[in-house]
């Protein structure tokens, strides 16, 4: 029987998952019974016993309870994880999309312009390399709010990407299809719109995916340097709480979230890619 | 006399090179085309065929000369001229469909979505492309089937003057003597005036009116105007058997096989300010006959102009 390559894949996923698990599983001893601890157990109250990585069962047991009820408030240090990816969430969006909305018009400009290309490189060559957190304490000093701070480095990280894959797009349109709106006598903003758009919509859109990418790192860093609510804080939360089962936990919210991020911008990826 | 619809006028080409003395493509490159003519320009690659198309799209400009249509000079890309690029040059994010209203829509901005559709797939059945075809993008059609919404989009947009650089010079030999036919069965029934760039010298003598001939390049020249008499309708199986055809093509393949480099190499050095110089007019189809002068019957604008860029040898063989 041959069956097809996903399904094949699919069977070889299932099967690393397992053995990874059940290694991980079968490492993790079983924590002894309290009546037999040394002086030095006792002193520590069996916290030796419980301080170690928790076994891939106690963590599915603590996704299933965050999970069944996510969206949970019982004070600052205590929200479901629900709650906190959804703040990480907005902060990411919110900065995304400011970016977005100055970084493709920039990048535009950038790319028909060889003049402003050249202006403007030098500074871009220079602010990009900047980790984002760099700026957070100047963010914090002259914004004096974390929220806003927080959604400002979101901003400053995913502009570059965008920036310069949008000014690459339309700087790489085809002459073809420029001469083919200059013979139709277009105006420029119908050029932009109709012909260079759709054409550099592949690179640009390939920026976006970049960038939502960076920001969804960043915004773990931000928010444990931030603090407050998010899933960044959640995660140091948690490790100040010596949990590791929670860590564990909300680092796999984080990765499944980064993926279906991903996920959303190959959709739209696909919806502007075309073929010469 | 009054003046031709399209009047090129010592157009000359240099490219500055650093250091070195100009690169000039072409020089004094002067000739007339009527409304409703079909004239084909060949010559060697690195001639200027292209610059001088692209010059007369307006999307590139001369060194010196100038281009004037219907009276008025051409300085920029516009509607009154369509052109049909060699690499079809269609939006690859649109379909066939998509890539012919673009066109109209940009030809008529007040006509209604409906309009614009009913011209757009007049144009396209025209070219043969209809029952779902039209909605395919480009990358899914053949090469023939581009070229063919190509030229469907430069129809469209009823241009005064069509220009085609090389429409079929990426088709294979079969598609290309189709859409030939294709394109002479809708130019007969448009009184389009059309320029177009060949290498195929028997695409040319099948589609022409006239044929100009470009020297080698660099300085290259439009050293001939070779009057087509050959009646319409044509079609390829039997346009060789009129008894002009052997004639025009053996002119034109002598042309290009030894003349084009020979007079290009006696380029006359006078560095005085040359007058515009119209090509001289040539009718190979009757030279055997032993005819006389120009019977009268062309309208070719060169033939009360001298004709210094010809051998005297050569006009003996001619007229």
């Amino acid at each position: 029987m041959v069956s097809s390559l996903p399904a094949r894949a699919l069977f070889l996923s299932a099967v690393i998952l397992v053995v990874t698990l059940g290694i991980w599983e079968l490492s993790t001893p079983a924590v002894k019974a309290a009546g037999e601890m040394t002086e030095y157990e006792m002193l520590m109250g069996g916290a030796d016993q419980e301080a170690r990585v928790p076994p891939p069962s106690q963590v599915l047991e603590r996704a299933w309870e965050e999970l069944s009820n996510p969206f949970y408030d019982n004070g600052p240090n205590d929200k479901g994880i629900g709650i906190q990816v959804g703040y990480s969430l907005f902060r990411v969006l919110t900065g995304y999309f400011l970016a977005a909305m100055i970084a493709i018009p920039i990048g535009f400009l950038i790319g028909m312009s060889p003049l402003m290309y050249r202006a403007l490189d030098p500074f871009i060559q220079v602010l990009r390399p900047i980790s984002p957190l760099a700026w957070m304490p100047l963010a914090l000093f002259i914004i004096k709010d974390s929220e806003a701070s927080s959604i400002f480095v979101i901003f400053i990280c995913s502009i570059w990407p965008m920036l310069i894959n949008t000014a690459f797009g339309v700087a790489g349109v085809r002459k073809d299809w420029v001469n083919v709106a200059r013979t139709h006598e277009l105006g420029s903003l119908r050029t932009a719109l109709t012909v260079i758009l759709p054409a550099a919509a592949p690179t640009i859109v390939t920026g976006m995916r970049i960038s939502i990418g960076i920001a969804w790192l960043v915004i773990v860093a931000a928010e444990m340097l931030v603090g407050g609510t998010g899933v960044g804080y959640y995660v140091w939360n948690e490790w100040n709480n010596l949990d590791l089962t929670s860590v564990i936990f909300s680092i796999l919210v984080i990765g499944v979230v980064g993926m279906l991020l991903d996920a959303a911008f190959a959709q739209v990826q696909r919806a502007v890619r075309y073929q010469e | 006399m009054n003046n031709p619809f399209l009047q090129i006028d010592a157009l000359t080409k240099r490219y500055p090179s650093p250091g070195g003395e100009d690169l000039t493509v072409f020089e004094e490159v002067s000739f007339d085309i009527n409304k409703g003519e079909f004239v084909c320009i060949i010559g060697h690659s690195g001639c200027g065929k292209s610059t001088i198309m692209n010059v007369l799209a307006g999307l590139d400009t001369a060194t010196s000369g100038a281009v004037t249509m219907d009276g008025k000079e051409v300085v920029g890309p516009s509607l009154d001229r369509g052109v049909v690029f060699q690499n079809y040059s269609l939006l690859p994010w649109r379909s066939a469909l998509k890539n012919v209203t673009f066109g109209v829509r940009a030809r008529h901005p007040d006509w209604s979505k409906e309009q614009i559709l009913e011209h757009s797939y007049k144009y396209l059945e025209m070219v043969g492309l209809s029952g779902g075809a039209e909605h395919r993008k480009p990358s899914q059609l053949s090469g023939g089937m581009r070229q063919r919404v190509s030229i469907a989009r430069a129809f469209a947009i009823q241009p005064k003057l069509l220009l085609l650089d090389e429409p079929f010079g990426a088709l294979d030999a079969l598609t290309r003597g189709t859409i030939q036919d294709e394109l002479i069965r809708i130019w007969s029934g448009s009184e389009q005036t059309v320029f177009m760039i060949t290498h195929d010298v028997d695409e040319a003598i099948l589609l022409a009116d006239r044929i100009l001939l470009m020297t080698n390049g660099p300085y290259a020249r439009v050293a001939e105007s070779v009057v087509i008499d050959i009646p319409r309708p044509r079609n390829r199986a039997e346009i060789i058997h009129d008894p002009g055809y052997y004639k025009i093509r053996n002119h034109l393949v002598e042309f290009l096989a030894l003349r084009s480099k020979a007079l290009a190499e006696e380029r006359p050095d006078d560095d005085g300010p040359m007058k515009p110089r119209r090509p001289a007019t040539v009718r190979p189809a009757h030279s055997a006959e032993g005819e006389g002068p120009e019977d009268g019957l062309g309208e070719g604008p060169g033939e009360d102009r001298p004709a210094p860029l010809v051998e005297p040898e050569r006009m003996s063989l001619v007229q």
